[in-house]
């Protein structure tokens, strides 16, 4: 009897039990909300560290004086006037080499300024802070500039500016821009797109519509599944051995006439970026297929369609919203992947933009990946800029997928 | 004949394992055909520098082991936790800022979050534990960016797990007076379990195959060594940083690749596998 009568406490001892355990599920119950508080904490202190990382005061010094080669300050000059400093300051050889890339009369007023900053100023960081540091301790960093770098300069900088956007590579920091890595991340996607897309619908409506129920039809669907979660850089491994390399004539042009290059193209690249997001874009449109109401494709076949009349004109077109969902996350995903990119042979330094499949190329994470394991500050700071660029293309997109996808579910 | 195309379209997909299989086993095997090559050195010493001819893979195995086993115990616990919050105590209107925000998460580009264990997260451990202990690259940060990478998964794929549980076995207990911390943890945690198995699985074989954030943040070098504070490369940052650089076709550094290559392959391929075949073994039927 006093068994029971311990395990079913009564009285005072059964209300002191209760409040103990409804003390532990208010504490189980802050301990799952704090899990999930840090996970929003570390996404704050992620973009608080990319925004922190692309403004703040940079300690700069030149080489040569501005006042020296111009009396008046070098932002007021205009086109010619920046020519003649330009040509009374760097030998004629840079000057005809500059002008084999670019005639100089057609070079813009920017262009000409980031040559002559870049040239002949020779503009060298000493040091950057980053923005949080910028707003609040600048007495201090005052204080450290005409301590250690008496001769330098204190400057509020925003990395992330227009001509980051739009000018092209360059082994200094300060002029470094992000256009040809943009170019080639846009090519790529493209590239991948084009071929990914027909395959993966094409093989997601054989799966749902004509295969039958057998032993070939799982193996096929197990192997997707498992293609979906193949570490990234396996992939990488593939367009080496694949497109690199044995399919080097188709990649590199040689078929088609181009004979400076090698394999390691855009084409292989977006081909190895294509390969990687197949599956992603397989499961979507098969689950875009699957939920197309059977309804619909027992109507048409009760008209007369045949089996591709009903396909083409019912089931595609009310499963276009989730195949589109499926290509933009499957974009996203393309653009965000460095692993493969490197593998395969990504340029990491080049200043052209890519004209055509069989170009060099770089891309936006590669370049990040590059700035941020260079020891300098400065790289860090572009990198940051690099990475909101990256961000807001990524956010763009996915605001796109879920506005398409919301405006043709209405029409269904 | 429009059958025909759409079937090949189907079947490219096995091709692609295949080519796989074929193109990472050929170097590979030419890897271990080489004379220097044996499996006594492969996995018995523990030096990795393949141009010298010090192949032992541990240096590798045991920096991604490592790694991982970090990630897991962020991603895991944590990722459990805001999937029980979610499912079991969540108001629909902060469910629907909270998901957004693990979606969003689980989103961002893995050499953006290699930039924050490299430049944020790398400082603060180095300030708590001093920055002699800590070197700058170091495995400890890369794990705990991992785990942050993968908690969205875990949480998703354990979400959809409780949401599985029919509301009948929780209304039951709840009938008899249980907490409701007693009902997740007693009643629905148990139910979900293939489910949440299933997870666990597939996020070790996401952090044994990233490579971003360990290429950034661990290490340039391969290193044998247990403590997490100091800089070790894994199999893929390996991969990442030998192929970034001037690579010659046919050399034992190229092989030697498609060899990590190979068994990383194999590996996310049987813990894929294996999460799958949990998921069908062991799930509760209801109905």
């Amino acid at each position: 009897m006093n068994q029971i009568k311990d395990k079913f406490p009564e009285g005072d001892s059964f209300r002191s039990e209760l409040n103990g355990r409804y003390r532990s599920a208010t504490i189980g119950q802050i301990l799952f909300l704090s899990a999930l508080l840090i996970a929003v904490i570390s996404l704050t202190a992620l973009l608080y560290n990319i925004v922190d990382g692309a403004f703040g005061y940079t300690a700069y010094e030149y080489k040569k004086d501005p006042a020296t080669i111009s009396s008046k300050p070098l932002t007021e000059l205009n086109q010619q006037e920046l020519l003649d400093v330009l040509k009374a300051n760097i030998s004629t050889g840079a000057y005809k080499k500059l002008n084999n890339e670019q005639a100089m009369e057609t070079r813009s007023q920017a262009d000409l300024l980031s040559l002559i900053l870049e040239r002949i100023i020779r503009i060298e960081t000493k040091a950057t802070w980053s923005l949080t540091q910028s707003l609040f301790h600048k007495a201090e960093i005052e204080a450290e500039v005409a301590e250690k770098y008496p001769d330098a300069k204190l400057e509020f900088r925003n990395w992330l500016t227009f001509s980051f956007l739009t000018s092209p590579m360059s082994s200094r920091a300060e002029f470094a821009g992000a256009r040809t890595a943009i170019l080639g991340s846009l090519w790529l996607v493209g590239i991948a797109v084009l071929f990914a897309l027909p395959i993966g619908v094409g093989a997601a409506v054989y799966l749902q519509e004509y295969a039958p129920r057998n032993f070939l039809t799982s193996i096929i669907q197990t192997n997707i599944n498992n293609l979906a979660g193949v570490p990234s850089i396996v992939y990488g491994m593939l367009g080496l051995a694949l497109f690199v390399r044995v399919m080097e004539p188709f990649t590199s042009g040689k078929m088609f006439g181009v004979t400076d290059s090698n394999g390691r193209t855009i084409l292989a690249a977006g081909l190895t970026m294509g390969v990687l997001v197949l599956p992603l874009i397989i499961i979507n449109a098969q689950e875009a297929i699957k939920a197309v109401p059977d309804s619909l494709r027992q109507a048409s076949y009760g008209v007369g369609a045949t089996k591709w009349q009903t396909i083409w004109h019912h089931i595609l077109p009310n499963s276009i919203a989730g195949i589109l969902t499926g290509t933009i996350l499957a974009i996203s995903r393309a653009i965000g992947e460095t692993a493969p990119l490197i593998v395969v042979g990504a340029s990491t330094f080049i200043t052209v933009d890519p004209n055509g499949p069989f170009s060099k190329f770089t891309a936006l994470p590669i370049q990040i990946y590059q700035w941020t394991t260079r020891a300098q500050s400065e790289f860090h700071a572009i990198a940051a800029s690099a990475i909101i660029v990256l961000m807001v293309m990524l956010l763009s997109l996915n605001a796109t997928a879920i506005l398409l996808r919301n405006r043709f579910q209405r029409r269904l | 004949m429009i059958q025909i195309l759409l079937f090949i379209a189907g079947i490219l997909s096995i091709f692609i394992t295949l080519a796989i299989v074929y193109e990472l086993g050929k170097e590979a095997w030419l890897f271990f055909g080489n004379p220097d090559v044996t499996f006594g050195k492969f996995f018995g010493t523990t030096e990795w520098q393949p141009s010298i001819g010090k192949i032992g893979i541990w240096p590798l195995v045991t920096s991604t082991l490592i790694t991982s086993i970090i990630a897991m115990f962020i991603a895991i616990p944590l990722g459990l936790a805001a999937a029980l919050y979610l499912s079991e105590y969540a108001s629909p209107k902060a469910r629907s800022i909270l998901k957004p925000i693990l979606e969003i998460l689980a989103g961002i580009p893995t050499v953006v979050y290699g930039y924050f264990a490299l430049l944020f997260v790398t400082p603060i451990i180095r300030s708590i534990f001093g920055e002699d202990n800590v070197e700058v690259y170091n495995m400890l940060s890369a794990g705990l960016v991992m785990g942050i990478m993968i908690l969205p998964l875990i949480s998703s794929m354990s979400e959809d797990a409780f949401s599985a549980v029919p509301r009948p076995l929780r209304e039951g207990a709840y009938a008899m007076g249980a907490t409701k911390l007693e009902t997740s943890l007693q009643v629905v945690l148990p139910a979900a379990l293939s489910g949440i198995g299933a997870a666990v699985i597939l996020g070790i074989s996401r952090a044994i195959g990233e490579t971003m954030i360990v290429a950034v943040a661990a290490g340039s070098g391969p290193n044998f060594t247990f403590n997490p504070f100091k800089a070790a490369e894994t199999m893929t940052g390996n991969i990442a940083r030998i192929s970034g650089g001037d690579l010659s076709y046919g050399s034992i550094d190229y092989t030697s690749l498609f060899a990590i290559a190979l068994m990383l392959f194999l590996v996310t391929l049987v813990l894929n596998l294996i999460s799958q075949w949990v998921v069908q073994r062991f799930r509760e039927k209801y109905e």
